[in-house]
């Protein structure tokens, strides 16, 4: 595998750092004027997410991590693995296991493209879109003409996440989700 | 349209730096220090292991500080004196480093190394305005910082606390040490610091002193918000010690398969000769102008900083 020096260091960069991968987020040159030339970068590690710093001594390197992005279609799951399409004519089907998918099986719906990064082409991480349409299979009954209240009641998905909704949500309605934050947009018209 | 012909610096930033510039010179003209101009271009470059000349095939060096030339004006019977001029150093870019860069650089006759720390102070006062500052030896620094004793110089013990905050690839004792200096410096919760006290290894071209039996180089650091704004000595004259540090030098670049670099024997000759008592001291006048503008880097204030990729 390639490797990369001190002097190449930029943002966006994928390499290994004690072993896992991680993406570069900002690389800063620093040196003391009668001393020794660094590098302190701070890293995203793509499998945990934390954020790491660490310094290199200058005409270091680090190694290239084979990490890529595509876009997939989710299918489904069985409860072990979570599998997906791929996008281009193979239709090929990927499986990602529950630490790739993360938090993501909360809002993953069916048929939504998702971006999976595949680290040596294992699937490492799951980034739904950032709106999906899921729908309602258990909340309180709905009160109905009550929309100007604003009051909340827990409503369970079909991925069993709960969240936060209207108290007019009835169940088998389809909600307009941000998986960004986990919040409720809208009811869809579908 | 590509914007690279436009300068890194905003034009009314350019013009601010203008009126720091003019203060600058004020400040030593009301003081009566003479402003000299010596050349950029030299022969004979610096052995410092951590700095590297840009060579001119044919001619020698971009000079990396006029210290060598500026002290030889003092051996020649030059009053205290300051240089304001473009300084190079070779694959120092980033947020604060250009490789061309502009240094003040000056020296004063028949003053301590604490009352060159004084001026260096009021000069920043005067420039960015005032603000307290403390004072603490490296020993002090490292000891409030991490519990390390400098002067027991436990290597494993350094090299340990090194890696604790984050250095990959040490090879040595001083790796670790200019790495957790400078970390300890970025921790400092005061705005304006002078480290003294430097170990003797580290003495560049600074006189050294036993202190509780321990050598020490009467050297400073200037450390305003967390960066380095300048480096001061109280000057060596001493011209068998000066080759001794030098062949040092040397003998630690070829370990770490760096070029070797010659003695400038005309710096040697004025040194032997005799050069006045004095101390002298270097700032990147860049950096200190950007803070006085409230600017995040060097390309802020500069005309046509070098574009990092």
């Amino acid at each position: 595998m390639a490797s990369y020096s001190t002097n190449e260091f930029r943002p966006g960069l994928k390499v290994l750092l004690e072993g896992d991968p991680c993406v570069m987020m900002e690389s800063e040159f620093v040196k003391p004027g009668k001393g020794q030339a660094f590098t302190r970068v701070k890293f995203r590690n793509l499998i945990t997410g934390r954020v790491w710093e660490r310094t290199l001594r200058s005409g270091e390197s680090m190694e290239a991590a084979d990490v890529v992005e595509r876009d997939l279609d989710y299918l489904y799951s069985d409860g072990d693995l979570w599998y997906f399409m791929t996008t281009d004519d193979n239709y090929d089907q990927i499986a990602a296991d529950a630490n790739a998918v993360g938090d993501a099986k909360d809002f993953l719906a069916e048929q939504a493209r998702c971006q999976i990064t595949f680290w040596n082409n294992n699937p490492i991480s799951v980034t739904p879109p950032n709106f999906v349409n899921l729908a309602v299979t258990e909340t309180d009954p709905g009160l109905r003409g009550d929309t100007a209240q604003g009051g909340t009641k827990p409503a369970t998905l079909e991925t069993g996440a709960v969240i936060n909704v209207p108290l007019f949500i009835e169940i088998g309605d389809v909600l307009r989700v941000d998986t960004r934050t986990g919040e409720y947009v809208s009811r869809s018209k579908q | 349209m590509s914007k690279a012909w436009q300068p890194t610096a905003d034009v009314d930033s350019l013009v601010k730096r203008a009126e720091l510039l003019d203060r600058t010179r004020a400040y030593f003209r009301d003081r009566d220090i003479v402003e000299v101009q010596t050349s950029t271009l030299d022969q004979y470059g610096v052995t410092d292991v951590a700095i590297e000349n840009v060579e001119v095939p044919g001619f020698g060096y971009l000079q990396t500080s006029p210290e060598y030339q500026m002290k030889r004006l003092l051996a020649a019977g030059m009053p205290s004196c300051f240089q304001i001029g473009p300084a190079f150093r070779a694959g120092e870019v980033g947020r604060w480093h250009n490789t061309e860069f502009t240094m003040l650089e000056w020296y004063e006759l028949g003053v301590t190394l604490d009352q060159l720390m004084a001026n260096v102070a009021a000069l920043t006062d005067y420039l960015v305005g005032s603000q307290p500052v403390v004072t603490k030896t490296v020993a002090e620094l490292l000891n409030d910082t991490f519990k390390l004793d400098l002067h027991e110089q436990n290597e494993a013990h350094f090299i340990d606390t090194a890696t604790e905050e984050g250095l990959r690839g040490i090879r040595d004792f001083t790796d670790a040490l200019d790495f957790l200096v400078s970390s300890a410096v970025a921790k400092l919760d005061v705005e304006r610091v002078f480290l003294t006290e430097y170990p003797s290894d580290q003495a560049a071209l600074a006189r050294t002193v036993r202190r509780d039996n321990v050598e020490v180089a009467l050297r400073f650091e200037f450390v305003v918000n967390g960066l380095e704004i300048a480096n001061g000595y109280d000057e060596l004259r001493d011209v068998v010690e000066f080759r001794r540090r030098c062949d040092s030098d040397n003998i630690r670049r070829e370990r770490l398969g760096l070029k070797p670099k010659p003695i400038d024997p005309n710096f040697e000759a004025a040194m032997a000769n005799g050069l006045p008592e004095c101390c002298g001291v270097a700032v990147g006048l860049d950096r200190l102008f950007a803070i006085a503008m409230g600017k995040p880097a060097l390309s802020d204030v500069l005309a046509f900083a070098t574009r990092v990729e």
